[in-house]
């Protein structure tokens, strides 16, 4: 690892403040792909601002609207093992409980997942397919507008993600198809019945990071079954294709995984 | 360099450290206590697992910086009075190790999954929980079946003491 200057921030105010002061300053929550990235010294940051520390920015609260706020450096476990995200969105639960292993857990957050929007995370599934809103130190954004490619986000350099919102819906599940060696998803599907209808979102295939599939969406609204989705795919051209398996492959898990999730859900 | 201070197996510690160094370098060649192991350069093996705060965390994923103010225990830190602890005995007496490289991290998770779940643990349940332990040498069965043990006479000691 190269070296980097290290700061606890103890307010987001603070935070930003020290991150405008870098030169090449970099966030760090729970570290787990920040640091295995440092260690390989793909990432160099020449100070890393530590917001575990940062007042507010923990905790799971249900609201009166019975949406569920989230702090953007609420551990997976945390998210996990939470009552009213169980008994109120049992897929996001089951979502969080299953990324990494259970020590990746215990330190990797909901906030540092979407910042990083790996093409194979799990959350932003959850997000888009929720319609969640993501809280920052400076705005608000929807799911839609914030993840914007493999690896990108709108937030801008300076931005500090505080909360996410998720709205009330039922039926939630998700359903991998983990890497058999690394485990991330080659393809993770989030399903739900929102107040805006069925909604299916895709983490681990596409190559533009994660996406919604209108097509099942559509399928779901008429008939919430299994076999709804079969036969619905996205378009191969979108996919990934790697050693680990062609876009055909891909597209095809994708519906699969969609089977699954919709199975899962009643 | 940067002071940093927290407690370790119950004995408040600090040291000099770079930055950049990780809480596996820490304790391991600062503090001395090498039964910490790191055996990968992936975070993927868990052979570096500690407990911070009472939680199982990867230390070499882990800055000892960010560390700094918690409390951590190692594998040293499990036994008592010279007394192998339920788990270690376990691991001794099912023969859960050849090599013993992946012990400590093992035992470390075993005692975090019981932390977590208590003792009513089926051998699926231990198996899909040790997703971050890699051992090359057992196959795990009698990794599995240590831990089965371990979590059975734990139960019967808690039973005891109601």
């Amino acid at each position: 690892m190269y070296e980097t200057k290290y700061h606890r921030a103890s307010t987001v105010t603070d935070a930003a403040a020290m991150l405008k002061d870098a030169e090449d300053g970099k966030l760090l929550s729970g570290g787990q792909t920040l640091i295995p990235t440092m260690k390989q010294r793909l990432a160099a940051p020449s100070d890393l601002i530590d917001l575990r520390h940062v007042d507010g920015m923990g905790g799971i609260v249900k609201q009166a609207d019975g949406s569920i706020r989230i702090g953007a450096a609420t551990c997976h476990a945390d998210v996990a093992g939470n009552d009213d995200v169980k008994a109120a969105l049992p897929g996001l639960a089951e979502l969080a409980g299953n990324i990494g292993d259970p020590h990746v857990r215990h330190m990797g957050t909901l906030g540092g997942s979407i910042a990083n929007n790996d093409p194979a995370a799990d959350y932003p599934a959850a997000l888009l397919a929720l319609g969640a809103t993501i809280e920052t130190n400076k705005r608000e954004f929807s799911a839609e507008d914030f993840f914007t490619g493999m690896f990108e986000t709108a937030l801008d350099e300076d931005e500090i993600i505080t909360a996410v919102v998720f709205p009330v819906a039922s039926n939630t599940a998700y359903a991998k198809f983990p890497n058999p060696a690394s485990r991330y998803a080659m393809a993770g599907v989030f399903v739900a019945k929102t107040n805006a209808g069925a909604r299916v979102a895709v983490s681990g295939a596409g190559q533009g990071g994660v996406f919604r599939m209108p097509d099942m969406e559509k399928a779901l609204d008429a008939n919430w079954a299994a076999d709804s989705v079969v036969g619905i795919a996205p378009s191969e051209e979108d996919m990934l294709s790697d050693m680990h398996g062609t876009a055909a492959y891909r597209a095809n898990l994708v519906t699969v995984m969609a089977k699954r999730a919709v199975k899962a859900s009643a | 360099m940067t002071t940093v201070s927290m407690t370790v197996n119950g004995k408040n510690i600090s040291g000099e450290v770079e930055d950049r160094t990780l809480l596996s370098t820490f304790l391991r060649e600062n503090q001395g206590l090498t039964g910490t192991h790191v055996g990968c350069d992936t975070s993927q093996c868990g052979a570096c697992l500690v407990h911070m705060d009472g939680k199982a965390i990867k230390s070499c994923s882990t800055l000892a910086v960010q560390a700094s103010g918690s409390a951590v225990t190692t594998i040293e830190g499990v036994s008592q009075d010279g007394q192998l602890h339920i788990m270690q005995k376990a691991f001794k007496e099912n023969h859960g190790l050849q090599c013993g490289f992946c012990t400590p991290g093992m035992i470390m998770s075993a005692i975090d999954m019981i932390n977590r779940l208590g003792t009513d643990l089926d051998e699926k349940t231990i198996r899909h929980e040790l997703e971050g332990n890699i051992c090359r040498c057992t196959g795990y069965h009698n990794i599995v079946k240590a831990i089965k043990a371990a979590a059975d006479e734990m139960a019967e000691v808690l039973e005891a003491a109601e």
